[in-house]
């Protein structure tokens, strides 16, 4: 019998504002232990919460990218449960009335992991529930005897995003994720890194027989820290499921944790299963109406990675790849844009980020954002190769030597003395020497054998030190030997 | 004898350089080491502190409504390094770092803060009985429970140990107090008084208000400590007018409600003459007694009972021993140090209330109490937003009985809830009330009788105007119990 999966994300995004979600403190990643805090985010007796209403635009700015209803009224409410990390003993949170409904994300093949491109086939869409807006709470510590919390990040403005079952394998999963993540660094709301747990990522997997119509038995996933560490927690607990289900054993509704240095998922306590949230309305905060702050979100929009990649195929005429590979990182297609722009030649600016620089950074581990290279370089550089100042040869080490240095084309051209020699009066110096030097190849030439041609034209350039344009040389020595 | 003057009459006092804020709190302290012996109406005594704030307020120009002058503070409203025990073992040794804004008011009106009043247990009871630390007892009769639960803020008014308190209204929590003390007491418009810092009892019902010794002088307090604030959602942006300016004009001509089903039985007959003659005096005074309806009566206390302990159960989890407060001696494990930090923190009316406020919002329960009662709490709103098309204010007794004796209702707690039947109401409506002393049940001892005056929200300049109306034309303000 084949199994299929059936699999449902549950995201939670830290959002990228100055304060937090309902005090006064800064929003910061990695300041010391208890030094981002107030009465408010440490649920001191007495205090209130103020709602960031920043959060709640990028909320909406998210569900706008994501193709969501955006709920005119929303509101706030409380979930109860005692936790050490929860200063107040209650989350606030949305139950019922979330500021995003049904949204979706298209899948484009780029976003699958690279060795499973070739097996994407058509594009899929999955659903995407809600989203809504939380509280994010604190960090404990599990020391040897004692425990210690850093209330830091509690109060932190968190989204959830809430995907349909329509997953069905952990590719989807990877690709569901890279998308997500691409988008909501396209939007500017969050830094979405998964190893800082600014995006954090619950899977909901069950499996089933092929044909089957009811859900199998639900399992999730916690603890996954990167993209592909979700795409492997998945693809253990499928093969672990299918393995159980085929020797006919139940399974059981749990939580699992993922061990990423093991390669296994293992369960936890299965106690919180009777959980109940109480959830009530926060009495302390007012509902919102998102239609005061509408237009204002809405300008904010930004071109979206599908929208972007249409438009640089359309207007500079690039490659499904090379736009495909530029529009995957919103700072790689910047940086193409700028180089791009003053040219004639937009495809050879891509070509030279999506080859060259792109292997470069890669080998020294370095980001976009701290290329040596900067973009109207590599405009420079084209512009040399276009009007044949260089050949393209010379580009490739004067290249070698902007990523190595960090300087200007035009500066390495000059001090090394690169440059192609046009001038007709030097050019004409050395052909005339390569045809007293070589009366063999003349001969040869003068009697129908064209390729003698180049012998000469390799003598001419040896003369010259590589400096000499090749297609002029090509016209000179015609032109005398046919004289 | 400075500590028999009204609020009013020390501020003038200090404006006309009678008397220096030193005077005054040394006044205080001398009264209050005499009567505390007997009356028990403080927790706290922080003397020192403030007799340093009133040498700063001498030597300031005294241009504050309130310079110089002391005010009480109910020992659940955060002022920065003071306790603010809210009358619990659970927070016994815990000092606030931060001031509520109604204190950073006072201070920027002048006043200086001085004595931490008794209170029942987290402002959960009516008699002050639920203190954790001490009986506060009814100056009139030391054998009586002074109301609750700011029993100490209206004791420690009526006995001259303070100018002037503030208290917080959950269900009657000033006014009732005020009634059985014979003082006056008056909760705002939910919205009207910030209530960040004081500490939350049922968020939506809760505010903060003066307790005082004439109608003007709440009128002062008021003055002082109204207004929108950032830090409290919930607070409402009407502008704040003066409100003593409504003092001293006619009630000629205005219409009084007096509803039908708040004359029945249930209302001790004594205390039933005393109103019975409050009204008429209104009569004679030249305003319009109207009877009006407000049918949903009989539901007012179940309702609020479900929707305070609703609030409450959440409000009060985050007293874990966690972050603050008290933590039980070794626990074992988290969930071990949570529920004996809770079994011993708290006391029985709390644990009921906290209780019975988890069991409404469970699963299951949730529509049949919690959303029932919000539905019967908009009916109620309606109830009086209807009666304030036919009146302008409504008389009621404030309490059906006179303080009644330790411990005489303290097995049944159902009896204690009833006797709110009178002030809860009008939190669930979110209007605004006030109790003056309006005479003397002479037997079994002489106590006195509260009139609740209630206004429509926003109301409070026609309360105030109504309740000075009626002080100036009757003696009972006057009387001092003899202590
Ligand atoms: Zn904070």
């Amino acid at each position: 019998m084949d199994y299929e999966s059936v699999i449902g994300l549950e995201v939670h995004v830290q959002l990228k504002t100055k304060s937090k979600m309902f005090c006064a403190c800064q929003n910061k990643y990695g300041s010391p232990p208890n030094t981002q805090v107030c009465p408010v985010c440490l649920g001191l007796p007495g205090t209130l919460p103020v709602m960031n209403e920043q959060a709640v635009k990028m909320t909406v700015l998210t569900g706008m990218m994501l193709g969501c209803e955006i709920s005119p009224y929303s509101k706030f409410d409380r979930k109860n449960y005692f936790y050490p990390d929860m200063p107040k003993n209650y989350q606030i949170s949305q139950y019922d009335m979330p500021l995003c409904k049904s949204g979706h994300i298209d899948l484009v093949k780029e976003c699958y992991p690279k060795d499973a491109q070739n097996q994407v086939s058509a594009a899929k869409r999955i659903g995407i529930t809600r989203i809504h807006l939380e509280e994010d709470v604190a960090k404990s510590f599990h020391l040897e005897t004692t425990s210690s919390i850093d209330f830091n990040r509690a109060g932190t403005p968190l989204m959830e995003i809430v995907s349909e079952p329509d997953i069905n394998t952990p590719e989807e999963a990877f690709a569901y994720l890279s998308t997500l993540r691409q988008i909501l660094l396209y939007g500017k709301v969050s830094d979405a890194d998964m190893e800082k747990g600014q995006m954090r990522c619950d899977c909901n997997i069950s499996v089933r027989p092929v044909g089957q119509k009811e859900f199998g038995t639900k399992l999730e996933i916690k603890n996954m820290n990167t993209i592909s560490g979700v795409r492997r927690a998945l693809a253990y607990e499928i093969q672990r499921q299918t393995g159980c289900l085929k020797k006919g054993e139940n399974l059981t509704q749990e939580t699992r944790r993922w061990d990423e240095a093991a390669g296994q998922t293992f369960g936890m306590r299965s106690k919180e299963m009777a959980h109940d949230y109480r959830y009530f309305p926060e009495p302390d905060l007012m509902p919102v109406d998102t239609a005061v702050f509408m237009n204002e979100v809405k300008s904010w929009l930004p071109e979206l990675p599908a929208a972007k990649k249409q438009r640089f195929m359309s207007d500079y005429r690039l490659t499904d790849y090379n736009a495909g590979v530029l529009v995957a990182d919103l700072e790689l297609a910047n940086f193409f844009e700028v180089g791009a722009a003053p040219g004639k030649n937009p495809n050879a600016v891509a070509n030279w980020v999506v080859n060259d620089l792109l292997r470069d950074l890669s080998e020294s581990k370095l980001a976009i954002a701290q290329s040596p290279i900067k973009p109207l370089d590599i405009a420079e550089l084209v512009e040399f190769c276009e009007s044949g100042k260089i050949s393209s040869r010379q580009a490739k080490d004067v290249f070698v030597e902007m990523f190595k240095t960090g300087k200007m084309p035009h500066r390495i051209i000059e001090e090394k003395g690169l440059s192609q020699v046009s001038d007709a009066a030097a050019l004409e110096t050395w052909c005339d020497e390569a045809i007293a030097a070589n009366p063999q190849s003349v001969e040869a030439y003068k009697s129908g054998k064209t390729t003698a041609l180049n012998h000469l034209k390799g003598q001419v350039m040896k003369l010259s030190k590589g400096k000499a344009n090749p297609k002029t040389v090509d016209g000179i020595l015609i032109k005398k030997l046919s004289a | 004898m400075a500590h028999r003057l009204s609020l009013r009459e020390a501020a003038e006092n200090i404006r006309q350089r009678k008397l220096s804020s030193v005077e005054l709190v040394q006044a205080l302290h001398t009264r209050i080491r005499k009567i505390e012996p007997k009356l028990e109406a403080f927790l706290h005594d922080d003397f020192d502190l403030a007799v340093k704030q009133a040498a700063q307020r001498d030597a300031q120009p005294a241009d504050g409504p309130l310079h110089g002058v002391p005010v009480a503070i109910k020992d659940n409203i955060s002022s920065a390094g003071r306790p603010c025990t809210c009358a619990s073992m659970m927070l016994k040794d815990y000092v606030a770092p931060y001031d509520a804004t109604v204190i950073r008011k006072l201070e920027t009106a002048g006043a200086v803060v001085f004595g931490r009043l008794n209170m029942d247990e987290f402002a959960m009871g009516s008699s002050t009985e639920n203190s954790a630390f001490q009986k506060t007892k009814n100056p009139w009769d030391l054998a009586r429970i002074p109301g609750g639960s700011s029993g100490g803020a209206a004791a420690a008014v009526a006995a001259d140990e303070c100018f002037g308190a503030l208290g917080s209204d959950t269900g009657g929590s000033i006014r009732q107090p005020a009634a059985f003390c014979g003082c006056v007491g008056l909760k705002p418009t939910y919205g009207r008084v910030s209530r960040f810092g004081l500490v939350a009892f049922a968020s939506s019902l809760d505010q903060i208000g003066p307790v005082t010794k004439t109608a003007y002088d709440s009128a002062l307090l008021l003055n002082a400590i109204s207004g929108v604030d950032p830090m409290d959602s919930s607070s409402l942006p009407q502008p704040v007018p003066d409100y003593t300016k409504y003092l001293g004009r006619d009630i000629k001509g205005l219409k009084l409600g007096l509803p039908k089903e708040y004359f029945i039985e249930g209302l001790d007959p004594r205390v039933k003459q005393v109103i019975d003659q409050a009204i008429r005096h209104f009569g004679s005074l030249g305003a319009k007694l109207v009877e009006i309806s407000l049918p949903q009566t009989p539901h007012a206390v179940a309702t609020y009972y479900v929707i305070a302990t609703a609030e409450a159960s959440s409000n009060l989890a985050r007293y874990d021993g966690v972050r603050y407060g008290l933590r039980t001696e070794k626990p074992g494990d988290v969930l071990d140090m949570y529920f004996r930090t809770r079994a011993e923190g708290f006391g029985p009316e709390v644990k009921r209330r906290i209780i019975l406020g988890t069991y409404v919002l469970s699963s299951g329960y949730y529509d049949a109490y919690y959303l029932r009662a919000q539905k019967v709490r908009t009916l109620i709103r309606r109830d009086f937003e209807k009666a304030f098309t036919q009146c302008d204010a409504i008389l009621t007794p404030t309490s059906p009985t006179v303080a009644f004796k330790f411990g005489e209702k303290t097995d049944d707690p159902l009896q204690m809830y009833l006797a709110d039947i009178y002030t809860i109401a009008v939190n669930l409506a979110g209007i605004c009330g006030i109790s003056v002393p309006c005479g003397f049940v002479e037997k079994p001892a002489r106590l006195p009788v509260g009139l609740q005056i209630l206004g429509p929200a926003f109301g409070e300049p026609i309360i105030l105007q109504v309740a000075h109306a009626y002080e100036q034309s009757t003696p009972w303000h006057l009387e001092k119990p003899n202590l």
